[in-house]
């Protein structure tokens, strides 16, 4: 065998590996057509997400500039996304100029750490950071660190919260902000409780910490809830069932596929899914399994126009509103009266799909009936009178021991570090 | 020497004439665009720094590639063989006590001793298996990652998570020693310029280099001259393996400072192309691999100042590629038609 001879065969070989491998390569066909209008593969996108014209000058000097860190790609219908569309509101709101870089994982982007990426945006004028995941928080403590004059926000984390668990008082440039999902997840709970004709609930999770057994158990709360008060049928035979991909979103060879694990789902007898991951996959491949005449709903998550990416499937989304919070940080920045606060956000109960005002909304979405909606919209009204709490005793751990008394309501440091997942669900609640 | 230069130039004009006509179609101005990407792999200090550190594990990989090719072997499976050597250095990074002093030498010789193993079972498979190492690279490369995640979401977790995103970080004192303040290792330069000059030195100068060159252009002949075809396809497997393992001990310890299970990344896979493109000689793969590292580490400042996606890096190091295939094989259709025509008229 010559060397040009094997060479030519293996470039194919490889270039596919390359793709296949995670690197930045993995969307690069997608990704160079989203300067067009469209996607491959995908519907329309019916937001701005596509590169505009407001972002493409830098240093103007005027207002404020700001670096937004995404960990998925900044059109993916659901967490990244939504910071991102949070940016172009501040950018709208503020005057301000956003600097953004999406997929930065390690998966995606070896050679590039959060680390590096905040020195590149102080380096172009950035006054305020915004690091949006959970995965980022290496990163964004060794970042913050090193630039202690420039104010930073990490999303989802609880770095700046004095009584919680991993506080880091030198760190007096990083703040957190985090919206109260509890409220949204017990609404696609009961949503799905409301709706499910097989009473087995699906619930496809990303990777197991606080926050998602915090977002899960509220999930479990919600469906229990209503599956009693709204059906009138014995909570206890419920069946909601958590299963964890390993990441926020899917990564080949590495987590588990979430298609694959919704499918799994359905062929085990859930009839509705709830998503906790980044991305659609679980509304997508429930919409074409509805489409194929089974009666399957999802609920997806995070991003407020989600159900579009399967609308006749779709019982609706809980979704983050982060533009108010960050907008209300920028200003901060401009007035140079930041403080490095720990902010857990609710609702605006007034008018939780206010997007000037309310942290958490959730859009009701075309499958859901009629006679569904309106108990779920006396669900809402009962959690934002107060009159229905949820994380009142007595509940138990799923393995048994107590979490809360008779009686007894969880206090916010409970709720956030939540150690196990609750009795009567079925799934890990951490690894094996 | 100007037909090598050309068959380095002309395909890489070619590979920078698409992308151009690419960023253009994309609706950026082309010549702004690769600028910045010059100007985000080495406008400054820092910026220097962050190249070089990617080009360390490429570079590294990239030159144990170099000894395997020479015997004729497609190891492909230099990516498991990265993880590889990173879990071993990960093993010793969470375990070994010590200082800097005696934990950083053990665990990079731990990211050696690993990648060199999962090397030598590709060996294995080849010699006594016959399986070619192409698949069995590729094979043994997912059983190193799900390896690799399983550790990171097992065992290994982070107290009550069970994430992919990676183990706690590793105490500082297993932290490859910095260069001021940027984030780039004298140690892992070093060992970078050692491992390509003694690859070279190696290839070139010795009688295993010799060998090598046996096997690799014909190993029936390499066997009837006496040379240990079987013993010099296993070394060869080792020095890979152990390069590449290297090249995951400097990840774990120089750059991410925790096993995440895609510490690889895909470097193997860009090595296999970096030498591909070096036509196999290891004073070509220096340059080569440090001009990969460059777009890898500055294409990011295509969405950060132009709000382009900068997976446009890899399309340029794709396309690079595969226009120096292209060019090398026009190139020998020239060579071959010029011949036969001459021998057409020699014989009329």
């Amino acid at each position: 065998m010559t060397f040009r001879k094997w060479s030519a065969s293996l470039v194919g070989l490889l270039l596919v590996l390359v793709a296949c491998g995670g690197t930045a390569g993995t969307t690069t066909t997608a990704e160079v057509a989203s300067t067009t209008p469209t996607t491959a593969g995908e519907e329309p996108l019916t937001t701005t997400a596509a590169p505009d014209t407001s972002t493409t000058a830098t240093g103007t000097g005027e207002g404020l500039t700001f670096g937004m860190i995404l960990v998925g790609p900044q059109d993916d219908h659901g967490w990244s996304q939504a910071h991102y569309e949070a940016g172009l509101y501040m950018e709208e709101q503020l005057g301000a100029e956003m600097i953004v870089l999406d997929k930065v994982n390690g998966a995606d982007r070896p050679d590039t750490t959060v680390e590096q990426v905040v020195d590149d945006m102080v380096s172009q004028g950035a006054q305020l950071i915004f690091a949006t995941s959970d995965d980022m928080r290496d990163g964004i403590l060794a970042g913050a660190a090193n630039h202690p004059d420039v104010p930073m926000i990490w999303s989802s984390g609880d770095s700046a919260w004095a009584e919680g668990e991993a506080y880091e008082p030198d760190l007096t440039n990083l703040g957190n902000i985090m919206g109260e999902m509890e409220f949204g997840k017990m609404m696609a709970g009961c949503a799905a409780a409301l709706t499910t004709q097989t009473g087995s609930i699906g619930f496809v999770g990303p990777l197991i910490n606080d926050e998602t057994r915090r977002l899960a158990n509220a999930a479990y709360l919600g469906a229990r809830y209503c599956y009693e008060n709204y059906r009138g049928e014995d909570p206890n035979a419920l069946q909601f069932a958590v299963n964890w991909i390993g990441f926020w979103f899917n990564i080949p060879g590495v987590t588990l596929d979430p298609t694959n694990v919704t499918n799994e789902f359905i062929d085990g007898g859930a009839d509705v899914l709830i998503s906790g991951i980044d991305t659609t996959e679980a509304l997508v491949r429930t919409g074409q399994r509805a489409e194929a005449g089974e009666s399957v709903w999802a609920i997806p998550y995070d991003f407020r126009d989600a159900c579009d990416q399967a609308p006749d499937a779709c019982l609706g989304v809980p979704f983050f509103n982060w533009g108010p919070s960050y907008v209300e940080v920028g200003q901060s920045v401009i007035d140079g009266t930041f403080t490095p606060d720990f902010q857990w956000l609710g609702p605006d109960w007034a008018d939780i799909n206010n997007s000037e005002t309310s942290m958490i909304g959730f859009t009701q979405g075309p499958a859901l009936s009629a006679e569904a909606a309106t108990s779920l919209d006396e669900f809402t009204a009962g959690l934002a009178d107060g009159s229905i709490n949820l994380w009142t005793g007595p509940l138990n751990y799923q393995d048994g021991s107590p979490f809360l008394a008779d009686g007894e309501e969880a206090t916010p440091k409970q709720i956030w570090y939540t150690g196990q997942l609750l009795e009567g669900m079925e799934g890990a609640s951490s690894a094996e | 020497m100007t037909r090598r230069i050309a068959s380095f130039l002309v395909p890489l004009a070619v590979a920078l004439g698409i992308t151009a006509l690419l960023l253009i179609v994309a609706g950026a101005p082309p010549l702004e665009a690769l600028g910045l990407i010059g100007e985000g792999a080495f406008g400054d200090t820092t910026r220097i720094a962050d190249t070089l550190t990617a080009w360390i594990p490429l570079g590294m990989a990239a030159a144990g590639l170099v000894v395997t090719f020479r015997a004729g072997l497609w190891n492909i499976g230099v990516e498991g063989q990265i993880i590889a050597g990173a879990i071993a250095a990960s093993a010793v990074s969470r375990s070994a006590p010590g200082g800097p002093a005696i934990v950083i030498p053990l665990l990079l010789l731990a990211g050696v001793l690993g990648g060199a193993l999962w090397g030598w079972l590709a060996g294995i498979l080849r010699v006594k298996g016959r399986v070619n190492e192409i698949f069995g690279g590729i094979g043994l490369g997912f059983v190193a990652q799900s390896f690799a995640t399983y550790l990171v979401i097992g065992p290994w977790k982070r107290a009550g998570v069970a994430s992919t995103s990676g183990t706690e970080p590793f105490r500082e004192e297993t932290w490859l020693p910095t260069i001021g303040d940027t984030r780039l290792s004298w140690v892992g330069l070093t060992l970078l310029v050692i491992a390509l000059v003694g690859v070279g030195f190696m290839l070139g100068r010795t009688r295993f280099g010799l060998r090598l060159r046996a096997v690799g252009s014909n190993p029936a002949s390499a066997r009837l001259l006496g040379v240990p075809a079987n013993a010099t396809l296993y070394w060869a497997f080792l020095w890979g393996g152990g390069l590449a393992g290297l090249a995951g001990g400097l990840l774990v310890a120089g750059l991410q400072h925790k096993l995440v299970p895609a510490i690889a990344g895909g470097r193997g896979f860009l090595a296999v192309l970096v030498v591909l493109l070096a036509r196999n000689r290891v004073a070509f793969v220096a340059p080569i691999a440090l001009f990969f590292a460059a777009i890898s580490v500055g294409s990011s400042q295509l969405q950060l100042r132009l709000d382009l996606d900068s997976s446009l890096g890899a399309v340029i190091q794709g396309v690079l590629v595969l226009a120096a295939v292209l060019y090398a094989g026009w190139q020998a259709r020239r060579v071959l038609v010029k011949r036969l025509a001459a021998s057409a008229e020699a014989t009329v």
